[in-house]
C-alpha cells in the first residue's frame, strides 16, 4: 500500500500530460483531490491501518517502504501544504500555460516528498532529495524574469555543493557499513573500526542537509529563493519542499540512524542557536515582507535544529510538533503575503504601511501566524517552542534555553512592528487598481482562514494531543 | 596504493584546471580529462562497468554537448581575456596552495600502516541486469521521475524561451 503515495502521483502526473483537454482542464481539481486523499489518509491511519494491508504491487515493484508516527506527521504536512499551494496558484498564476506547468511540478516535488518520508535507505534517500531539489529550481525560474532566474541560480549553486557533500557522505556510509540500508548503518555506529569514517560520513552528510535545510551560516539562497518565487511556490517551498530534503532528513537520521555522541550534539546546538538569533536578528532590519519571512524561516527551523541537538526523547517529540506547527504558520503567512501582493502589487513594507486594514481577512489571520510563530499562548507554536524548551531546561542546558526564550521575544517584536505598519494603521495613499479582486479574495480567504484555524485549532486541543499523538514520536529512537 | 595516490592528485589537478581556465573548451577538454582519470580509479577500485560509463558518458557523450553548446557563443576581445585571466589568478591564488598542503596531509595520513581504507569487495555473481532489476528498484523509479522534472525543465526554461 505504501507505494501508492509514490505511485499514484506519479501515474496522475502521466494521465495530465495525454494530449486530452478536458483532462488537462481539470488537473486543479485532480491533484487537489489527490492531495485531499493523502491528508486522510494520514489523519485516518490509527482507525483504518491502510499500511499493513500487502503491497498491491508487489510483484512488479519491490520497495523498501515503511511508515511510522514520524512519517505519518510528514504526509500530512506535505499534503496540507501542498494543497495551499495548489489554491495559492489557482488564484495568482495568470496564465493557462504556467499554470499547467505549476501542477506537473507540484505532482514531481510531491512525489520526492513522499518518496523521502517513505524510505529506508540513504542512497533512494539521496535520489528523491535531488528530485524535490530539481522540481524547485524550475518552479522558482516559473515566471523567468531577471530576478527569479538569479535566485534559482543561487539556490542551484549551493545545492549542487550540498550534493557533493551528500554524495561523498554516503560513499563513506558505504565504505563504513557495506550497505545503505538505516539499519546497516546504524549497526556500523557500534563498530570501533569504523569509527573514524563514519564520524567523516555524518560530517559531510551533516553539511550537505545543513545547506538544503537553509540552516545559518548555509542559508545564502533562501532569501533570494523565496523572494524570487512566485507566491504558491514561496508556500510550497518555504512551507514543506526545504524542510522536508533539509530538517526532516536530519530528524530522521538522529532518530534512527545516528548514535549521537557530545561533540556532536554540540555543534548540532551552536548551530540551532547560531540560526536562531541570527535569522530573528536580520528579520528585523528588513524592509520586505517575503525576505523578513525567509529570515523568520531560518530563525525558527533553529529551534527545531536545537531541540535535536538536545537528543532527548522529550526534545524530540518537541522538534517534530515544532516542524508541522511552523509548516502551517510560515505557509499561512506566506499566503498573506500573496494576498497583500496581489491586491497592491507589492510586499515592499513601506508601500504597503497604513494598507492592509482594508483587507480585515488577512490582517486577523496574518495575526494568527504571527503571535503562533512568536509562540504565544494558547496558539500552536506555544505548545512547541514549550515543548523544546522545557526539553532543553530538563537537559541541563540552560543557556541554549535562554536564547531560544529570548529569540521568542525578537521575534515578537518584529512581526508586531510588520503587524502594526502593515495591518493597524491607515494610510490616505490611493491602492493601485486591481484586475480581478473577487475571485482572487475568495480562493486566497479560504485557505488563510483553513490555516488559522488549523494554528487556532492545534494550540486549542493541545491538552488532548500528548498523549495520542506527540509523545508516541518519541518511539521512532532505537 | 602510490599509482592510486598519483591518480587521485593528478584528478584534483585537472579538475582546478577545469575550474580555473578562462577558455570553455580547455574547461571541457579538462573535464573530459577528469573523468578519465576517474575512469582508471574506478577501474583499479575493480568497478569495470562503472568506469566504462564514466568514460563513455562523461568523457565523451557530454563533451560533445558542452562543445555543440559552446559553438553557439562569441569569442570575446583579446585584451578582455586578458584582463579577465589575471583577475582571475589574482582571485584564486590560494586554490593551489590549498592543494598542495591538501596533498601533503594526505600523503601523510594515507600512508600511515594504522589507516587502513576498507575496500568493499565486487558483489559476486550479479551482474548488471540483477543488480539494477532486483536490487535497486526505488532509485531506478526515482531516476525516471527526475528525468521527468529534467523533460519539464527544458520545456519550461528553454523551449519557450525560443518563441
Amino acid at each position: 500500500m505504501l507505494s501508492l503515495f509514490i505511485l499514484i502521483p506519479l501515474l496522475l502526473l502521466f494521465i495530465l500530460n495525454l494530449p486530452v483537454k478536458f483532462i488537462r482542464q481539470g488537473a486543479f481539481g485532480l491533484v487537489g483531490l489527490l492531495l485531499s486523499v493523502q491528508i486522510l489518509a494520514a489523519l485516518l491511519h490509527s482507525l483504518f491501518p491502510w499500511s499493513a494491508f500487502p503491497e498491491i504491487l508487489g510483484s512488479f515493484f519491490i520497495f523498501s517502504l515503511a511508515v511510522d508516527n514520524l512519517t505519518l506527521v510528514m504526509l500530512l504536512t506535505i499534503g496540507t501544504v501542498a494543497l495551499v499551494s495548489l489554491i495559492v496558484a489557482a488564484s495568482t498564476i495568470g496564465q493557462e500555460r504556467l499554470r499547467f506547468y505549476f501542477v506537473n511540478l507540484l505532482l514531481i516535488c510531491v512525489i520526492g516528498m513522499n518518496a523521502i518520508v517513505l524510505v529506508r535507505d540513504i542512497f533512494s534517500l539521496y535520489v528523491f532529495i535531488e528530485i524535490v531539489s530539481v522540481s524547485s529550481f524550475i518552479l522558482i525560474a516559473l515566471e523567468r524574469n531577471k530576478s527569479a532566474i538569479e535566485g534559482t541560480f543561487k539556490y542551484l549553486m549551493l545545492s549542487a555543493m550540498a550534493t557533493v557533500f551528500i554524495l561523498s557522505g554516503i560513499a563513506c556510509f558505504l565504505l563504513a557499513a557495506g550497505d545503505l540500508s538505516f539499519v546497516s548503518i546504524h549497526s556500523a555506529f557500534y563498530d570501533p573500526a569504523a569509527s573514524f569514517i563514519l564520524k567523516v560520513a555524518a560530517s559531510l552528510f551533516l553539511c550537505g542537509l545543513f545547506i538544503k535545510a537553509g540552516v545559518a551560516p548555509f542559508h545564502g539562497w533562501v532569501m533570494d529563493a523565496y523572494l524570487a518565487s512566485p507566491a504558491s511556490v514561496s508556500v510550497l517551498l518555504a512551507g514543506v519542499a526545504t524542510k522536508i530534503s533539509g530538517v526532516y532528513v536530519l530528524l530522521r537520521l538522529f532518530g534512527s540512524v545516528f548514535i549521537v555522541n557530545a561533540p556532536l550534539q554540540n555543534i548540532i546546538l551552536f548551530a540551532g542557536a547560531f540560526s536562531i538569533v541570527l535569522g530573528a536578528l536580520a528579520a528585523l532590519t528588513q524592509d520586505d515582507l517575503k525576505r523578513m519571512l525567509a529570515y523568520s524561516s531560518i530563525s525558527q527551523i533553529g529551534y527545531i535544529i536545537l531541540a535535536l541537538g538536545c537528543a532527548t526523547p522529550l526534545a524530540f517529540a518537541g522538534a517534530v510538533f515544532h516542524f508541522f506547527n511552523h509548516a502551517i504558520f510560515k505557509s499561512l503567512l506566506f499566503v498573506n503575503a500573496a494576498a497583500l501582493e496581489k491586491r497592491f502589487g507589492s510586499t515592499d513594507m513601506n508601500k504597503l504601511a497604513g494598507q492592509g486594514y482594508k483587507m480585515p481577512v488577512t490582517g486577523i489571520t496574518s495575526l494568527m501566524g504571527v503571535l503562533s510563530t512568536a509562540g504565544i499562548p494558547p496558539l500552536s507554536g506555544f505548545w512547541s517552542k514549550l515543548i523544546i524548551i522545557l526539553a532543553l531546561f530538563s537537559s541541563g542546558r540552560f543557556v541554549y534555553a535562554g536564547i531560544a526564550l529570548l529569540a521568542s521575544v525578537l521575534t515578537l517584536a518584529y512581526f508586531l512592528v510588520f503587524q502594526r505598519r502593515i495591518f493597524f494603521c491607515k494610510s490616505e495613499l490611493q491602492e493601485p487598481a486591481l484586475e480581478n479582486p473577487g475571485k482572487i479574495s475568495r480562493a486566497l480567504g479560504f485557505s488563510e482562514i483553513s490555516l488559522a484555524i488549523i494554528t487556532v485549532v492545534t494550540g486549542a486541543v493541545f491538552v488532548f494531543m500528548p498523549g495520542n499523538w506527540i509523545m508516541p514520536l518519541k518511539g521512532i529512537f532505537w | 596504493m602510490t599509482i592510486n595516490l598519483i591518480l587521485l592528485f593528478a584528478l584534483i589537478l585537472v579538475a582546478l584546471w577545469t575550474v580555473m581556465t578562462i577558455r570553455l573548451i580547455r574547461s571541457i577538454v579538462g573535464l573530459a580529462l577528469t573523468s578519465a582519470i576517474l575512469s582508471v580509479i574506478m577501474y583499479r577500485l575493480h568497478s569495470p562497468l562503472a568506469a566504462v560509463f564514466e568514460l563513455s558518458v562523461c568523457s565523451g557523450l557530454i563533451s560533445v554537448i558542452f562543445v555543440t553548446t559552446v559553438s553557439f557563443t562569441q569569442r570575446i576581445s583579446k585584451e578582455k581575456l586578458r584582463i579577465r585571466r589575471k583577475e582571475r589568478l589574482l582571485k584564486f591564488w590560494y586554490l593551489p596552495v590549498i592543494l598542495i598542503a591538501t596533498a601533503v596531509m594526505l600523503c601523510q595520513h594515507l600512508l600511515t600502516p594504522q589507516f587502513t581504507l576498507p575496500l568493499l569487495v565486487p558483489a559476486q555473481g550479479l551482474g548488471v541486469r540483477d543488480l539494477l532489476w532486483s536490487c535497486r528498484h526505488l532509485d531506478l523509479l526515482g531516476q525516471v521521475v527526475m528525468l521527468l522534472a529534467g523533460a519539464f525543465g527544458v520545456v519550461i526554461l528553454f523551449k519557450e524561451s525560443r518563441k
